[in-house]
């Protein structure tokens, strides 16, 4: 029984921190259809941002919640402005540019910051349930992840920015005419994007540890997950991000890590195969 | 190709003079030439080490031409194209411990691969996948492969004599030998012609094809799928030869790898190594076949050089020279210098002809290569839309 | 695209690529070139930034006091970013063009696996200076870090002491890992003790919650970490997220080499225990001197003089002194010279090396973590290297060239 709970929060964790991790890669990808290779740099960059903050003395929540993204949102702005913007609609460039863009900004960071930082510990402790101890964080990151998706919707849907940006990912000439600057829309897109990586880097830096090269882990699993979600974007966040994060934790408690993420990568093969255009292609058709 | 603005409908874009040098048979003997004088060449004009990095050079280069052939002229965006790299380094170190010879193994890492391609080839294009979904599963496979031969580093895991070493990976291959002769081993100027050979030939084969019937149908299947489809062909089967030939390659490139460095390992599979050679290519010249021989050396070249200083991180000047070089020349190396040779001769041979003619040219030229308006949305341009919406 | 921006282009790779281009030209006369092939970047770089200062000072105090032979040593430093195919290259270009009198280097065991071949087939000598498995018999190479033979030994039974005999084993999944492990299972046996599992981990995963369930689930009385590499580190975050860190102690072969009691907090990884060759407050005079010395060159606040860095600057000295005893840079003679019976008064202690392995007798101590500093609890003078002893006697068979693996 105790066993049963423990398999169902490491579930809900994964899926949870699948959804973090995709959330700023489903903008950026899904909304701009900008192949972002550098989305894991964007996440180490929330992360060390994270851990500087504290450094200095900034409330922990202060600084994974607020400063992390902000500031990643801006570096975000910034590189949208000089590089990004250039290369819209050429698909095989942004993809040499992010990945020229992830290596540099690696290698910044290393420079700077060089290879041993102090990190910080998960705070809030862990609590017991029957013979296990689990970490409290895992609750907190799965009910960020939730406010996360509802958030995201609710601002793409109810909110009058949303339908802008929406509008103008849809037909930019269209809103040019209707008075809207679609430049500043994709900047504050692409913004939004990297400020949700940067979000996730920071939440996830208690857990993993944080080095210039930590990247690379996610965005493999980012990709395959905003793919395999479809064309709507909170929707298929959600249900990929269900779908793969219970198969790896279930696989992984069956038999190792290992088998976990080999299983998360064949089911992604199987979906695609049965779903071709991922799985709001097909179901939940017309959410968003 | 951009769909053409109203006033230029009635002018059908005509292929340059660059254009057509490249498809005639003329670039491809040119490069033959190059290619020839080099491999005959380079033995004598360097030392044994160099020898042995010019090899290295030489299968990434064939590595990255199985991708430009498969990306460029079939408009397949294979993500782990190391896969098939990585199966024929595996094939080959297998086979030859278990076997001795290497001829069989030799055979075997460019077969091996190729089934493998066809089966995967087979649940993609007749599932009629597209563009970026066959991108993430072939990802998807190379990033399995890895983590399965990643996680073999026990004992326990062996195919005949020989273990699968895990991360450490197999070391100590024996070399390619004489057939039927054991003990004749190659030597490092006989592992660099062997391998700048393999490079030429596999490069006379590719452009022979693409002047055939074969090769053509291929090339319009990456154009516009339907139209072909509707001219009574299966594109499915002919991306499939593509694809299993452009893995067979990979292969042959990765049985030589192998032998280049008496070694093999999971990284191979990674997803550096597939990002890599997409890198190569792109900074190549996607689209050519010898764009990718010149993006892979260079690249390699450069971090060869940056690794061995200590200045300033290699990460650093890599990714600068790449986001600059993206910005700079967009199109690649081979493309761009072709363009540039062109300009050339058209300055030459201005002063000899009428100014008018030449400058005519160049304005369609310019107008039908001008890009359509920058927007994020639309990564693709109408007839590779159509060829989504049929899918 | 037009002219002139191509051409600024090619100007910019050009002065790219030739300022990458160091001058390894060929050594001058009066230069002996020594090449050291470590990892400054990618994921095994929190190794090895140290290691390359503590050879770069090396390098610099025997230039200071006139060199060796009468030449300047002018180090090579090759950065192989965490490849494998790097290392390769770049041992064929160390050996081959630029033609070095030595190699010191390698970080994982994988990566001197590869390069041992290639520089044994070249005929340069090679010096792997970090603590590993054991068991590598090769007359052309010397490791000088510690085994198991000689740490875990002596940790296993300290540990199984104070802790308890129910042991649970998590280490990195390769040839390290794989061996490592058995080690501790002999050493865990040997003193009475029982195993409960022994789980492999490939170097680049970082989720672990499942794991520590299942090391919950078992209930050991202690836990042996092999674990590598940064992202390992998350093991250890998230063992103290989940309260275990309080619940079961842990002994770990590899933890504090990349520093890692500096980047996790005090509250997350106290009371562990490591057991190395050299600890930063090891009280003896020369290890007080190197220590000034360290840190007028590289800053007061350098964080942590790591085993591994030790391991390298040791492993430069007894070359340095035997080339000076052998009174030239060929290998044969260098390799008799070290073989005749050098030691060296380092800061870990007396260092010597053992003619029929070609490892090295050394000191060892086992520590404790206690608030981002290691505190030694007991040292072992003069340890030999019996692990590889038992199965290698390069005097006896000077042609053996493979790594011994231990068989349980």
């Amino acid at each position: 029984m105790d066993l049963a709970v423990i398999v169902l929060i490491q579930v809900l964790y994964a899926i949870a921190s699948l959804v973090v991790v995709s959330a700023g890669l489903a903008v950026v990808f899904g909304m701009m259809k900008v192949i972002n290779l550098a989305h894991g740099e964007f996440m180490m960059l929330g992360a060390y941002a994270a851990i500087e903050s504290v450094r200095v003395g900034i409330n922990l929540w202060v600084a994974m919640l607020i400063v992390a993204p902000l500031s990643v949102a801006a570096i975000g702005v910034l590189l949208e402005r000089v590089f990004i913007r250039r290369l819209y609609g050429r698909m095989i460039d942004t993809m040499l540019a992010t990945w020229g863009l992830s290596l540099l900004l690696i290698g910044i960071v290393t420079s700077v910051m060089g290879n041993t930082t102090a990190g910080i510990s998960a705070p809030l402790g862990n609590f017991t349930v029957g013979a296990y101890s689990v970490s409290s964080y895992t609750l907190v990151i799965i009910v960020i992840a939730i406010v996360l998706a509802v958030a995201l919707r609710w601002v793409l849907l109810h909110t009058s920015l949303g339908l802008i940006a929406r509008g103008t990912m849809q037909n930019p000439q269209m809103a040019d005419a209707l008075g809207i600057n679609p430049s500043l829309v994709y900047s504050a897109t692409f913004a939004l994007g990297a400020g949700l990586s940067g979000l996730a880097g920071a939440l996830l830096a208690p857990m993993t540890g944080v080095v210039p090269t930590m990247g690379g882990a996610f965005v493999a699993k980012a990709f395959i997950t905003v793919i395999g979600g479809g064309p709507a974007i909170v929707a298929g966040l959600i249900s990929s991000s269900a779908l793969f994060g219970a198969i790896s934790q279930v696989a992984t408690f069956a038999m190792t890590p290992v088998f976990g993420e080999v299983a998360l990568l064949a089911g992604a093969i199987v979906m695609l195969r049965l779903l071709p255009q991922g799985i709001t292609g097909r179901f939940f058709k017309g959410a968003l | 190709m951009s769909t053409p603005l109203p006033e230029q409908r009635t002018s059908i874009p005509v292929p340059g003079a660059l254009e057509r040098f490249a498809h005639s048979w003329k670039s491809a003997a040119l490069t033959l030439v190059i290619g020839i004088l080099l491999l005959a060449g380079l033995p004598y004009a360097l030392d044994d080490f160099a020898l042995v990095q010019a090899t290295v050079y030489a299968v990434m280069a064939l590595l990255a031409v199985s991708l430009g052939f498969v990306w460029g002229f079939g408009g397949i965006l294979c993500f782990g194209q190391s896969a098939f790299f990585g199966l024929g380094a595996y094939t080959y170190a297998i086979a030859v411990t278990n076997l001795g010879d290497s001829t069989v193994p030799l055979l075997l890492s460019i077969v091996l691969p190729a089934a493998f391609a066809a089966v995967l080839g087979y649940l993609i294009f007749y599932g009629r996948l597209s563009d970026v979904y066959m991108g993430v599963i072939t990802l998807t496979v190379t990033l399995i492969l890895f983590n399965v031969v990643n996680s073999t580093a026990g004992p326990e895991w062996k195919i005949g004599h020989a273990p699968l070493g895990g991360f450490n990976g197999i070391p100590n291959i024996a070399p390619l030998n004489m057939p039927g002769n054991v003990d004749d081993v190659i030597g490092p100027r006989g592992m660099f012609e062997l391998t700048v050979g393999a490079l030429l030939v596999v490069y006379l084969l590719l452009r022979a094809l693409l002047a055939v019937k074969l090769g053509r149908v291929i090339v319009a299947c990456k154009e516009n799928e339907q139209r072909v489809a509707l001219l009574g062909y299966d594109s499915r089967a002919y991306k499939l030869f593509a694809f299993v030939l452009a893995a067979g390659i990979a292969g042959l490139a990765g049985c030589l790898f192998a032998n280049w460095g008496a070694f093999t390992s999971p990284t191979i599979f990674g997803l550096a190594q597939s990002a890599q050679i997409i890198i190569w290519v792109i900074v190549g010249g996607l689209g050519t076949l010898v764009g990718p021989i010149v993006g892979s050396i260079a690249i390699q070249w450069l971090t060869t050089q940056i690794g061995t200083q200590q200045a300033i991180n290699s990460n650093l000047v890599l990714g600068a020279i790449l986001v600059v070089f993206v910005l700079m020349v967009p199109k690649g190396i081979v493309p761009s210098v072709g363009q540039l040779g062109v300009r050339l001769l058209k300055a030459l041979r201005r002063g000899g002809r009428g100014s008018l003619a030449a400058s005519n040219e160049t304005a369609v030229q310019r107008a039908h290569s001008a890009a359509p308006a920058a927007e994020p949305g639309a990564s693709r341009s109408a007839p590779d839309s159509s060829r989504k919406e049929a899918a | 695209m037009d002219r002139r921006s191509f051409i600024k282009t090619s100007a910019i790779t050009l002065a790219a690529g030739s300022a990458g281009t160091l001058p390894f030209a060929a050594a001058a006369a009066d230069e002996i070139l020594v090449g050291s092939i470590i990892d400054m970047s990618g994921g095994l770089d929190i190794y090895g930034k140290p290691m390359t200062d503590c050879m770069t000072l090396a390098v610099e105090e025997w230039n200071a006091q006139g060199g060796l032979l009468g030449k300047k040593l002018r180090l090579l430093n090759y950065d192989p970013q965490s490849s494998m195919q790097l290392y390769t290259q770049f041992a064929q270009q160390a050996a081959l063009k630029d033609k070095v009198a030595v190699v010191h280097g390698g970080i994982t065991s994988a990566s001197r696996e590869v390069m041992r071949p290639v520089l044994d087939r070249y005929r340069t000598l090679y010096f792997y200076n970090t603590q590993y498995e054991g068991g590598v018999c090769d007359r052309d190479t010397f490791c000088t870090g510690v085994t198991p033979g000689q740490t875990v030994a002596k940790l296993i039974p300290y540990a199984m002491k104070k802790w308890g005999k129910k042991v649970y084993v998590v280490a990195a999944d390769y040839n390290y890992g794989q061996i490592t492990s058995q080690w501790v299972k002999k050493f865990v046996q040997e003193n009475g003790g029982s195993i409960a599992s022994i789980d492999f981990f490939p170097l680049d995963v970082t989720n672990f919650g499942s794991t520590i369930s299942k090391i919950e689930a078992a209930k050991p009385d202690m836990l042996v970490s092999a674990l590598v590499g940064g992202s390992h580190m998350s093991f250890y975050r998230q063992w103290a997220a989940a309260g275990l860190h309080k619940k079961i102690p842990l002994a770990s072969t590899t933890f504090a080499g990349g520093n890692e009691q500096i980047v996790l907090s005090p509250d997350e990884c106290d009371g562990f225990l490591v057991s190395y060759n050299y600890f930063e407050n090891l009280d003896n005079p020369t290890n007080k001197a190197f220590k000034d010395r360290f840190h007028k060159r590289f800053g007061a606040d350098y964080p942590n003089i790591t085993e591994l860095a030790m391991g390298t600057y040791q492993g430069f000295n007894l070359w340095a002194t035997a080339v000076k005893k052998a009174g030239t840079l060929d290998r044969t003679k260098v390799i008799d010279a070290l073989e005749s019976g050098i030691s060296i008064d380092a800061p870990s202690g007396k260092v010597a090396v053992d003619a029929a392995t070609h490892h090295c007798v050394l000191n060892v101590s086992i520590a404790e973590v206690r608030n981002h500093k290691l505190n030694i609890v007991q040292t072992f003078d003069a340890q030999p290297p019996s692990d590889t002893s038992a199965v290698c006697n390069l005097i006896k068979n000077p042609r053996d060239n493979q790594q011994y693996v231990i068989k349980l």
